[in-house]
């Protein structure tokens, strides 16, 4: 047991981050309920973004300190013993199924609506009526408020969808387009062609924000005109149901979209520092992972909510 | 291999780093166990806090004691309706703190962090910058639950009572508060630590086991942390998906759980419970394999079917997946829906049963000691299949109807829980107390503290069958003079359980006082696992060079 170390894994040295970044999160927490409380009087004397932005700016400074430790350690070839690689193909994997249980909560809320929008059976009296809920209306076994909502059906009744044929469509191709660019420069990059592996990474980073930059067109025409009345309600009282489970599904799509172009765009700097081998290049093609988990969710926003969802094949 | 420790400590690679940074920037997987562990303990004092102002309350009927609390300038209503708030944020704080900062940090982050690097002889965890980032997010958790108690929530009235499931619509429209949102975002961060914890686990488990440690040959211990961490991995996100939700249905609008706009809260249920079932498996198999190896230990035989046991666990993580509402059995749903949650939950009780025969056959035929770890675990066993056959009373969906919400699920979870997954946590202390501290603990208080404990609980929870059965609902503050002596009986048995509590401190007050030196391995020919071949307490870094098994 003694002696010195002989064993290929990363022992890593004591590091301020972990303790900063939880500082940052728990920062950027409180200031966020504080700032969504300035109107109702704040939490415990805090009011405003501030407390938020400056959490916010821990945490990027935390995970800017961070990764530029970890390539360093790369670089200096602490990390890089087959071992270890493999040890952080586990972790991407695994961090990519959790994200991907993350997207069942808002997938299930969504199908939860749309194959489920009328009341089922209605409530019948033994004089052979059927009972009326508070409002005069008639009333169903479950969900009776859903059923006079959205009229039993999926685009909700009054609800004016987008065509998924249009914007959503040219979103679909250019991601899965963006799809093969990653390829052609992960090809490129274990052939040691290095000018094909920038540009195919260039490319894949231009359609990433193609991509976003479409879809705020998309919600710029929502947020204008509105799903019909469905947006008023939005807006003005209390909630949708349509609006809120379409702008929360994709809007976190969007936001993984943001953080792996991001991501594609650290290892472009990278790429061109020369920090990826043909061998060696984990954090790219982690990155590659991330887009094609990002691309795939994509497919499935599309096919459930735009296609069907939107062309009532639920009803 | 122990006379070769001190030879080990002068070596650079073994060099401890001062105290600020050993304890704050972490990366030692021993040091973080031991930060759990702490914190653990802190968690469990509040709690168990809390819990005795719940059964004070609950001694007599009426609202008597927790009036005592509030602001005695206020007129009596108003006193009244604050204490009625206090007791349901105590109930829902209680369940919150217990299971999120005692038992999981305890088991997975403690006893996870210390044993099963050395059980698989790795010399730490997989990513240890990131094990140390799972530890501080529990901090910041923490803080924030914190804040959250004592922030106001329904009305005027400080902290959050909708209990610790956090259903729509008090978690959405009546109380509005920041003290909510303050929650749910402290359980965001619990979430995000426990899902880092839990990438960590797999990789250490399937990248660094020693050369020669098959799967099959893998001590249980860290094959229930492995099953956990998937379970970790594939549920926390649906809670964190669903509370968000909770978070938007509150700040922006959304109606995911609004039925006055088309949404739905039974959404919310069921993707609480597609959390919140595995998740009581997530508390208790660790403990399943802490029992495993001591009752081996102690009986001086080898587990009986040890790959049965390991595919038990892997069974009941997988069937997990698929029973979670039966706990919403009357929030309407179809008959045939019941019908099958009720037999599938059933079917839990097969690879629930292997596990409890396992451990008699490991026991029958060997010569048992009962040292104090064991007794521990032999009152595991009998506690948890208590627990464990209340469940099945409780999955049948016509019964249900009878005893949901009442104390008898109260008495159903806590045998499981504050008796089975509390036990282990005991079990496992006294079990490697020894080894992670180098000192012996104290006999006499140990054994008190098992006694004590074993009568407490027992006289706790099981008079709450019996209130269950007899329709006492729970969550509620006050109750019909008819179950006042059951009631009353109860708080007795928590007395008794606090002096327990009381021997365990001082009990390690008089252990690190008495100063008995330990050794490398106390149990002898049954302790077969790896961490027994290393000194106690283990060097720094553990396995410089990696052991070989045959
Ligand atoms: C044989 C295995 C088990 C079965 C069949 C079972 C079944 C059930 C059922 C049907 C309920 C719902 C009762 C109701 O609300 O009406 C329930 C509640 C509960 N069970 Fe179990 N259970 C089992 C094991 C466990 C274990 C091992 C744990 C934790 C270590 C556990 C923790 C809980 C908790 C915390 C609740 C109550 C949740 C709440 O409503 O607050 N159970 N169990
Ligand atoms: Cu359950």
């Amino acid at each position: 047991m003694a002696g010195a170390v002989q064993h290929d894994y990363h022992l890593v040295n004591p590091s301020p981050w972990p303790l900063i970044g939880s500082i940052g999160a728990g920062m950027t927490a409180i200031g966020a309920v504080a700032w969504s409380h300035s109107g109702d009087g704040g939490l415990f004397g805090i009011s405003g973004p501030w407390l938020f932005l400056t959490g916010f700016a821990v945490l990027l400074i935390t995970m800017a300190g961070w990764w530029r430790d970890v390539v360093k350690e790369s670089l200096a070839g602490e990390n890089t013993a087959p071992v270890v690689r493999i040890g952080l193909r586990y972790g991407m994997i695994l961090f990519i199924a959790s994200e991907v249980m993350f997207f069942v909560a808002w997938f299930w809320a969504f199908f939860g609506a749309a194959l489920f929008p009328g009341a089922g059976d209605p409530i019948i009296l033994t004089d052979g009526t059927q009972m009326l809920n508070a409002d005069g209306l008639p009333a169903y076994l479950m969900n009776d408020s859903r059923q006079h909502i959205t009229g039993g059906m999926w685009p909700p009744a009054g609800v004016e969808v987008l065509d998924p044929w249009h914007l959503p469509l040219i979103n679909t191709l250019i991601l899965l387009l963006s799809g093969t660019t990653i390829t052609w420069s992960h090809y490129a990059l274990t052939k040691n062609d290095q000018k094909g592996f920038i540009t195919g990474l260039v490319l894949t980073i231009l359609l990433g924000i193609f991509f976003t930059f479409l879809q705020y067109v998309e919600y710029n025409e929502v947020l204008l005109y509105g799903f019909g009345d469905d947006v008023e309600r939005m807006f003005t009282y209390k909630a949708s149901l349509y609006g809120g489970s379409f702008f929360m599904a994709t809007g976190f799509h969007g936001v993984h979209v943001i953080i792996g172009t991001i991501f594609l765009i650290v290892c472009l700097f990278r790429g061109l520092a020369g920090h990826f081998t043909p061998e060696r290049h984990f954090g790219f093609e982690a990155a590659a992972w991330y887009w094609h988990f990002v691309d795939v969710v994509w497919l499935f926003l599309f096919a459930s909510i735009y296609v069907a969802g939107n062309e009532g094949v639920f009803g | 291999m122990a006379g070769t420790a001190t030879n080990t400590a002068e070596h650079h690679d073994d060099h401890v780093p001062s105290f600020f940074v050993r304890w704050f920037f972490s990366t030692n997987h021993k040091d973080i166990g031991t930060l759990y562990l702490v914190f653990a303990i802190l968690a469990g004092v509040i709690g168990g806090a809390m819990s005795g102002l719940i059964r004070m309350e609950l001694m007599d009927p009426g609202v008597t004691f927790l009036t005592s609390f509030t602001d005695q300038n206020l007129p009596e209503a108003a006193q009244l309706d604050a204490a009625k708030n206090f007791y349901n944020v105590l109930i829902t704080y209680h369940g919150l703190i217990m299971i999120f900062f005692m038992v999981m940090p305890a088991l997975i982050g403690g006893f996870g962090n210390w044993f099963v690097p050395l059980m698989i002889g790795a010399p730490d965890m997989a990513f240890p910058r990131m094990n140390n980032i799972s530890f501080w997010l529990y901090g910041a958790s923490a803080f924030l639950l914190t804040l959250s108690y004592f922030a106001p929530g329904y009305g005027e009235q400080l902290g959050f009572g909708g209990g610790w499931v956090l259903y729509p619509p008090l978690s959405t429209e009546n109380i509005t508060g920041p003290s909510m949102d303050l929650l749910i975002l402290s359980l965001h961060l619990a979430g995000a630590s426990s899902i880092l914890g839990a990438i960590n686990f797999i990789t250490t488990i399937f990248n660094m086991r020693a050369p020669g440690m098959t799967l099959h040959k893998m001590p249980l211990f860290a094959w229930s942390v492995l099953i956990t961490a998937f379970l970790l991995v594939l549920s926390l996100p649906v809670l964190a998906g669903g509370i968000t939700m909770l978070l938007t249905d509150r700040m922006f609008n959304t109606a995911f759980f609004d039925w006055t706009a088309g949404g739905d809260p039974i959404l919310y249920q069921h993707l609480f419970w597609f959390f919140g079932h595995p998740e009581v498996y997530i508390l208790i198999l660790p403990g399943f394999g802490v029992i495993s190896h001591i009752v081996s230990t102690f009986s001086k035989k080898p587990i009986f079917g040890y790959l049965g046991m390991a595919y038990a666990m892997v069974a009941i993580g997988f069937v997990g997946f698929i029973v979670w509402a039966h706990h919403m059995y009357t929030v309407g749903m179809s008959v045939n829906m019941k019908a099958y949650f009720t037999a599938a939950t059933l079917v839990i009780a097969v690879p629930t049963g292997i596990k409890v025969f396992s451990w008699i056959a490991t026991m029958w035929g060997g010569s048992v000691e009962f040292k104090i770890p064991m007794l521990w675990a032999i009152g595991f066993i009998f506690l948890f299949t208590i627990g464990g056959v209340t469940g099945v009373v409780l999955a049948n969906a016509g019964i249900d109807h009878a005893l949901h919400d009442t104390y008898y699920v109260v008495a159903h979870f806590h045998y499981v829980l504050s008796l089975g997954a509390v036990f282990a946590i005991f079990a496992a202390w006294y079990y490697w107390f020894e080894k992670m501290y180098g000192i012996k603990y104290n006999v006499f208080f140990a054994g008190a503290h098992f006694w004590l404990m074993f009568i407490g609980v027992n006289i706790i929870f099981m008079p709450q069958h019996f209130l269950g059965l007899q329709g006492m609902p729970r969550r509620y503050v006050d109750y019909n003079e008819a179950f006042s002596l059951w009631n009353h009986v109860s708080t007795w048995g928590y007395l008794i359980t606090l002096l327990g509590v009381l021997a365990f401190f001082v009990g390690i007050a008089a252990s690190v006082l008495q100063r008995r030196k330990g050794v490398a391995n106390p149990w002898g020919e049954g302790a077969t696992t790896l961490e027994w071949t290393l000194p106690s307490p283990p060097p720094f870094h553990s396995f410089n060079e990696l052991p070989k098994i045959k």
